[in-house]
């Protein structure tokens, strides 16, 4: 990837991280923190990664993503606005009565989104189907699945961990975040499920561990879920919990809650100040 | 009744899942959960290999599983035990495939006291309860082979999940294969009658039947009523039955909370008040025990059905 390549990705997850902060604010709630930190895999999935087309949102044979942390809804919206299918206004409608941007994502109501998700573990089994289906059907379709590191809690992930290696479901790539924040404190106070690497390993899938704000590393990910031919992959992806805007940064207290009228306006200014830092750097 | 042919309707779903793909339906699947030989998928896996997909013991994610495969255009027919299907992977039914809508047939096997000896870990009398109350679900519990057979191809023309209710029991085959039309949400009239209505559904439609004729015998007309989709309900059979016959018995292998009584307890609460008596499991949990004696210990038979409408009716 050229480093202009990656400016101009870098430019599309501020607009991410942009409407994150827009809808959370506008709501009043919602969940930033863990939206933040998937800006760079959300800019690179839908620039770089997926066959989808935001003209047609069904295409038959498109790739299929599935946001498992369904609360993350705020950064898949702005994923989606900023692909071009529906406008990026519209975000402000997060989460009110009438608005297709549901608090957790809803598949028949917002174009793009590929499944109904939001009780943790469940989308890692619709994937799973997906991906099946696909095989099944001879069809050179990738399914994509963001999973949280509190969301490994869930035992329903571990039964399609085990679905996914058994039926040998190499088109699904499974992105674990791994930002070590969960409601009540740090992953590893709550419920550790480290070793997390090992514990995939013996699950039989092909691992990889990336910084996930990393472009090159994302790619180099990305290159080894597509060079797989017999498991399923997972990449288990470092991030930071709120991501770009200084005071959520690694905040637990960010989780679930959106900024007010002040909090929300250091946040534009900083997320401003970011673009143009790319933009200058462009130049 | 000693030479009446008896199936179980679990037969009739792994059957007629093997005739639908004979028939050329390439997009109907199956899934199970390590009781393909119980629920009688096995004979869909022997002829159809690759398109029946075990799951392992792991109904949450078979219940996810469907709901992806039918965003990829597949027909999937979930099964497992009522007590799995509808209980244990309950949210996930709501969530991934009753919150979207999607087009997976929950084919619930083992349903009610009648699964015997097992006893009541395995016994699911709470599963009415726990589908009827998901928005859009339909609920289908077929009353015999004839009619379980319909029900799986009719909830496979139709577009929408929907839970299919089956025994374990072989229970008597009552209605003419010929002749029976069977329409989703649509009730079954079975005897004329107006001195009492009988409405039931499952194995309980034959005890209605059995108990309407000891009932003829001593010249009380029963008027019984199969109501084989529990939701939607036939609401305009259950009013006029109320409207005719003026009291009416509810019959079902489930807990009387939740359940068809309920659900016509609802019905005529609101548009026709009019007394009625649950005739079911009475809040209790069951054990163990051979089926046809446990299905009389806990009342569901057509003597409990005659005392019921001898109350009723003060006779």
């Amino acid at each position: 990837m050229t480093n202009a390549e990656k400016l101009t990705l870098a430019k599309h997850a501020c607009h991410i991280r942009m409407g994150v902060i827009e809808g959370t604010h506008s709501a009043k709630c919602g969940h930033p923190g863990g939206s933040l930190d998937i800006a760079e895999l959300l800019s690179y999935l839908y620039f770089v990664e997926m066959n989808v087309d935001p003209k047609d949102p069904k295409m038959a044979d498109r790739d299929r993503l599935v946001l498992s942390k369904g609360h993350a809804a705020p950064a898949l919206y702005a994923a989606l606005a900023e692909r071009g299918y529906f406008p990026v206004e519209d975000l402000k409608t997060l989460r009110k009565i009438g608005s297709y941007l549901q608090g957790h994502p809803n598949m028949n109501e917002t174009p793009g989104v590929d499944m109904s998700t939001g009780s943790l573990g469940q989308g890692i089994s619709a994937a799973c189907g997906m991906a099946l289906g696909a095989k099944h059907a001879g069809k050179p379709i990738n399914v994509y699945t963001i999973v949280g590191d509190g969301e490994v809690e869930e035992g329903e992930c571990w039964e399609a961990f085990m679905f996914a290696a058994h039926y040998g479901l190499s088109n699904l790539c499974v992105v674990l975040d791994r930002n070590h924040l969960q409601i009540d404190g740090t992953t590893e106070t709550v419920m550790n499920s480290a070793p997390l690497e090992e514990k995939l390993k013996a699950f039989n899938f092909n691992v990889v561990t990336i910084d996930g704000h990393d472009y090159d590393q994302i790619e180099a990910a990305m290159q080894a879920f597509h060079a797989e031919t017999a498991k399923p992959t997972c990449i288990i992806m470092d991030t930071i919990k709120g991501k770009g805007v200084s005071y959520m940064t690694n905040s637990v207290d960010w989780h679930g809650k959106g900024p007010n009228d002040d909090e929300y306006k250091i946040a534009i200014e900083e997320l401003n100040a970011a673009y143009a830092a790319l933009e200058q750097e462009e130049n | 009744m000693a030479d009446v042919k008896k199936i179980a309707t679990r037969e009739s779903y792994g059957n007629t899942l093997k005739e639908l793909a004979a028939e050329g339906h390439e997009d109907l699947v199956v899934l199970d959960a390590d009781l393909a030989a119980a629920t009688k998928t096995g004979m869909f896996r022997k002829a159809y290999p690759d398109r029946h997909f075990n799951c392992g013991i792991a109904e949450g994610n078979m219940m996810g599983v469907a709901a992806g495969l039918s965003t990829m255009g597949y027909v999937p027919f979930v099964s497992s035990f009522a007590m799995f299907a509808a209980g244990r992977a309950f949210e996930q039914v709501r969530n991934s495939i009753g919150y979207p809508h999607l087009n997976v047939k929950i084919g619930a096997t083992h349903g009610g006291i009648s699964v015997g000896e097992d006893g009541a870990s395995h016994q699911c009398c709470e599963d009415f309860a726990l589908m009827r109350s998901i928005p859009g679900m339909t609920v289908i519990c077929p009353a015999d082979d004839v009619e379980a057979r319909a029900a799986v191809r009719a909830a496979y023309e139709m577009e929408g999940p929907v839970y299919l209710r089956f025994g374990r029991l072989a229970v008597p085959v009552f209605h003419d294969a010929e002749n029976y039309h069977f329409e989703i949400g649509k009730g079954e009239q079975i005897t004329e009658g107006s001195d009492i209505a009988i409405i039931a559904t499952g194995l309980m439609v034959n005890e209605a039947r059995m108990a309407a004729e000891q009932l003829a015998a001593e010249g009380i007309h029963a008027r019984v009523i199969n109501i084989h989709t529990i939701k939607p309900l036939d609401e305009e059979i259950v009013l006029k039955a109320a409207k005719e016959c003026g009291k009416i018995i509810t019959a079902e292998e489930h807990n009387v909370i939740g359940g068809l009584g309920e659900a016509v307890c609802a019905v005529l609460s609101e548009k026709l008040p009019t007394p009625v008596r649950r005739v079911g499991v009475q809040d209790v949990f069951g054990c163990s025990g051979p089926a046809w004696d446990l299905l009389k210990f806990y009342g569901l038979d057509a003597a409990t059905i005659c005392k019921t409408a001898h109350e009723m009716l003060g006779k």
